[in-house]
């Protein structure tokens, strides 16, 4: 099972997703962002980072890269794709999933272990939780605030695409200001996945707050599999 | 291009009588007289921007030198691990396994006060490439930050500014920030101190050495293109003292692009990979007149460097600002003529801009042209090593006899229960104990996926080898309240503590680096704080068997006439054969065994309590026993390598109150502590035992069935054990019976409200 792994310049979590695919069972393939290849893989993971440096926005640059050229359209095709952080706004970006990416609500830099809960199971990367389940993973970000317009947020409850929710204690606020306290979503078909969180950073005893990051991994596989 | 006249050799050898900026660029005039004697004429005028930014204080350590001799006087035995010690980038320690890690603290004190974002970022960014230029990859980052008082209006310019800072260059290159410290004090107002710490790993065949040798080597510029940032950061900046209405030389502090580093430090392992590599060196403070010297300086010829290829971003610069720049993101290379295009080539797959600006000569100058025209002309050496030394007037300081007269024996202490309940919440709530999770939360601590430890816990641990787990735990400490009464004691102190917090965490305590954050060197009475410093830091080093592997010296750091505590931040390395046998600092599984090792006197001088209650500062600071730390330090070791201990927390501020609070808030498990016994033996009461500083103690958690075997290790090295109690998950509560209960809800408000409440409602 080869799962591939984007490195733009100034990707950062891309060895850890390496690491992920790799312990979670599957083959990592890196892939490389000037290149217009996927190398025959089975899936495919957009890593954290600040690629191209962020500077404009992020993930505006990222999308023009060579490689999304192969990649949006195989994406289309059922390719199962996970975006981490700034994976997934590179996909936002890419118009793969609807919405945007804005900063944090108080403006600062966010790391912390986060407590999720898992809203859809059926999708290529999480067929392996319960529905509802909660899981905690690690957050980090500055640009973490989903945004979207009301027409886009109907849709994604109506079609059930909100695949990960923040869970916030009562009285309290998700960590960036995401609208609706959304972490994560998937396009229609649910081959291809975005969260701000990262999966990858809780699969590996003693390195982490828990091992659920394995489940999005060991999902995709199974997936892949049984297809 | 518009350059001025060119000021060539040619012309300052027939042109001698002509007036020089000599002390506009900080030079003292005997100094001016020693370049026109090294040189036989007086110097071009790139010849002076070089001399002038190499000679200052930030680059020769002038003032420091003498006393700095001290750190290399080692044993064999403290050689054994040291692969690379003082005067490289960076020195390298043996970790074993053929493993090799680099590691060194850096100060960014003067450009984070005058602008606080790229200051701290440009210093994560310099102590980064430090470690690059080593060879090694960097593998983490920390910070120790201090500010002015916490209430102060300019703190809430200064911080946020730097926690941003250090937080966006090292968040964008991916490295994770794994601890630090937070320290406020009213000393620090008008000079904040940021120290930047980073470690990297390597093979120990990968270690690469600044030296240009081999003639016709290719020298090569690569990175960023030179801009005008930074010029004259140096010697300006770094060497000059703020007057009280502050500095208005903000151009001279360097503007950061973490993506372009983290570019750098991919392209560079692969350079270092296909070893294409033969010496290289970080462009930071003096840019190209530090590398291009040191390099020729390091290397058995001369150099030749047509400065005009240098790529620019403006192209209005002068020849003695391109020298001078110290634009982020740069690195030199000396590269064999058949290497170059693969070199090229790995660069161009980065998009890194790299030229050829120059080559290995056999001659024994260094040679810089412009447009043809020779403009410097010197022997590298000159400019790099043999700077002037200076042995500064020394003079223990007037005051310190009142200082030290003025113990806190008669200061008002609690009579009872509510009043310890009282002084321990005043003191978690403290700027310098209050959980500092709004800063630390703005650092990415998973990043690499290496972290076992981090902030809060007493050291950063991360992984190295992930076949093994083998890794390293860091910990840089230092109490300058401590230092400011005694200065020799403080500086052991800083050590101690260090090398405590990183045998709590079960590693083997392994090399130093330090950073001196000092006054005026041109005040007698800091020259022999610095001294004392020194002297402290070397002895107490031999005496625990370690290392100094290097380190930064910081000088000038007052406001008018008022200097800073004399502030040696020390940073201990050690190493663990695998990190996820790592001791965490907060316990968690009800019914273990709390003990307290080590005795307890009353030593509260410099103590946090009196500066919380009383806002006092006198007497003299805690004893220093660095035999008992070393003691100590085997007893944590072997007792988390054995598995004999579920949690250990060293005791320094705040003392046996805030390390219990600490270690029942980490994850939220109380504890019931008795402290009868052990007020009985050490002849000491409740409020002393909880709150007093002595050095050399920890509390340890201990699963139940262990309790033969771990005190079989405390009886073994003759050191003072004894059980205060146990871990108890279903209080919620610190519980001191016979004296108070504080549950968590109190405490943990008092304890995480104090930083939000003034800058997250900013």
């Amino acid at each position: 099972m080869r799962v591939g792994v984007v490195t733009f310049p100034g990707s950062l979590d891309d060895h850890d997703a390496q690491r992920a695919v790799r312990l979670a069972g599957g083959e990592p393939v890196a892939l490389w962002h000037g290149d217009d290849s996927l190398r025959d893989v089975d899936a495919v993971v957009l890593p954290g980072g600040f690629s191209y440096g962020d500077y404009l926005r992020a993930g505006a640059i990222a999308r023009f890269a060579p490689v999304m050229s192969a990649l949006v359209p195989a994406a289309k095709g059922g390719l199962p794709v996970l975006g981490i952080c700034n994976g997934f706004q590179i996909l936002c970006e890419s118009h793969l999933l609807p919405g945007a990416m804005i900063q944090n609500d108080h403006r600062t830099f966010i790391c912390r272990d986060q407590r999720l809960r898992v809203e859809n199971a059926a999708t290529a990367w999480t067929s392996g939780f319960e529905q509802g389940a909660e899981i905690t993973v690690v957050l980090k970000n500055q640009d973490g605030q989903y945004v979207a317009d009301r027409r886009t947020l109907h849709q994604l409850e109506g079609e059930g695409r909100v695949v990960f929710r923040y869970v916030v204690e009562e009285g309290g606020r998700n960590p960036n200001g995401s609208y609706r306290d959304i972490a994560g979503i998937t396009n229609e078909r649910g081959n291809v996945v975005g969260l701000m969180p990262h999966p990858e950073h809780a699969v590996e005893e003693g390195y982490g707050p828990s091992l659920d990051g394995l489940t999005f991994f060991r999902s995709v596989l199974s997936s892949v599999v049984n297809a | 291009m518009t350059q001025g006249a060119l000021d060539t050799v040619a012309a300052a050898a027939s042109s001698p009588e002509v007036e020089q900026p000599w002390a506009d660029l900080g030079l003292k005039s005997d100094e001016y007289d020693r370049i026109r004697e090294i040189l036989g004429r007086r110097p071009t005028s790139a010849e002076l921007a070089m001399y002038s930014v190499m000679w200052s204080e930030h680059c020769s350590y002038k003032s420091s030198k003498v006393h700095l001799a001290q750190f290399s006087d080692s044993t064999e035995a403290m050689k054994e691990k040291l692969l690379v010690g003082i005067g490289e980038n960076a020195g390298v320690v043996d970790i074993g396994d053929g493993w090799a890690v680099t590691f060194k603290v850096e100060s960014h004190n003067h450009p984070s006060y005058v602008e606080p974002y790229q200051g701290a970022a440009t210093g994560v960014g310099g102590i980064v490439r430090d470690i690059m230029s080593m060879g090694a990859r960097p593998i983490a980052v920390m910070d120790a930050l201090r500010f002015g008082a916490l209430d102060h209006p300019d703190t809430l310019r200064v911080l946020p500014g730097i926690v941003a800072g250090v937080g966006g260059y090292g968040n964008c290159l991916g490295l994770p920030n794994i601890g630090g410290e937070v320290v406020f004090d009213s000393c620090y107002q008008g000079n904040p101190l940021v120290n930047a710490l980073s470690v990297g790993k390597m093979r120990i065949e990968d270690i690469h050495l600044a030296k240009a040798s081999g003639v016709g080597n290719k020298v090569v510029l690569f990175g960023a293109k030179t801009g005008g940032d930074g010029i004259g950061g140096v010697s300006v900046l770094a060497s000059e003292t703020f007057d009280a209405d502050g500095p208005a030389k903000r151009p001279a502090v360097q503007v950061g692009d973490p993506f372009a580093e983290k570019v750098l430090i991919e392209c560079c392992l692969d350079l270092y990979a296909a070893h294409v590599v033969d010496g290289i060196q970080d462009l930071g403070g003096a840019g190209l007149s530090c590398a291009t010297s040191e390099l020729a300086s390091n290397g058995d010829g001369g150099m030749r460097v047509w400065l005009d290829r240098v790529p620019l971003r403006d192209a209005s610069l002068r020849v003695e600002e391109i020298l001078m720049s110290e634009s982020q993101e740069r690195m030199m290379a000396v590269v064999e003529p058949g290497r170059l295009e693969e070199f090229m080539a790995i660069a161009k797959r980065w998009d890194v801009e790299a030229t050829v600006v120059g080559e290995v000569t056999d001659g024994k100058n260094l040679e810089v042209f412009w447009a043809g025209e020779l403009v410097v002309d010197v022997p590298p050496r000159s400019v790099a090593h043999d700077g002037p030394v200076y042995n500064r007037p020394m003079q223990r300081p007037a005051y310190l006899d009142a200082l030290q007269a003025n113990v806190p024996d008669g200061l008002a202490r609690p009579a009872d229960g509510e009043g310890l309940k009282a002084a321990l919440l005043a003191l978690m709530a403290s700027p310098n104990l209050c959980d500092k999770s709004w800063i630390t939360n703005q650092y990415d601590r998973y990043v690499m996926g290496n972290t076992a430890l981090a902030t809060p816990d007493d050291s950063g641990v991360v992984r190295v080898d992930e076949e093994t787990g083998r890794g390293v735990a860091i910990s840089t400490d230092c109490n300058s309240r401590y230092a400011k009464l005694d200065p020799y004691a403080g500086a052991q102190l800083a050590l101690a503590e260090a090398y405590r917090n990183v045998s709590t965490a079960g590693a083997v305590p392994l090399a130093i680096s330090d950073c001196l954050n000092f006054g005026s060197p041109e005040d007698p009475g800091v020259m022999w704080q610095f001294a004392e410093a020194v002297r402290g830091i070397a002895e107490g080093c031999r005496t625990l068997g370690i290392p100094v592997t290097g380190g930064n010296v910081s000088l000038y750091n007052q406001t008018g006439e008022e200097a800073i505590h004399p502030t040696p931040v020390v940073a201990v390395l050690g190493v663990m054969d695998d990190v996820a046998r790592r001791t965490r600092s907060g316990w968690k599984e009800p019914d273990q065994v709390i003990y307290l090792l080590g005795t307890t006197a009353d030593e509260f001088g410099g103590s946090a309590w009196t500066q919380v209650a009383h806002d006092h500062l006198g007497g003299l600071p805690p004893r220093v026993d660095l035999d008992r730390e070393r003691r100590l330090g085997e007893i944590l070791v072997d007792a988390s390598r054995d598995g004999l201990v579920g949690a250990a927390h060293d005791l320094s501020e705040g003392g046996l109150a805030v390390a219990l609070a600490e270690a029942s808030l980490r994850n939220g498990v109380g504890a019931r502590i008795l402290l009868d016994e052990v007020c009985e033996r050490d002849g000491v009461d409740a409020f002393t035992l909880l709150f007093s500083e002595t050095a050399g103690r920890a509390i340890v958690a201990v699963p139940g069935d262990e309790q033969v075997r771990f005190t079989d290790l405390c009886v073994a090295r003759g050191f003072a054990h004894a059980r205060i109690g146990v871990v108890d998950d279903e209080g919620g509560a610190l519980d001191v019976q016979g004296q108070f209960t504080l549950p968590f809800a109190e405490l943990r408000t008092a304890h995480t409200a104090t930083l939000p409440a003034i800058f997250a409602s900013r």
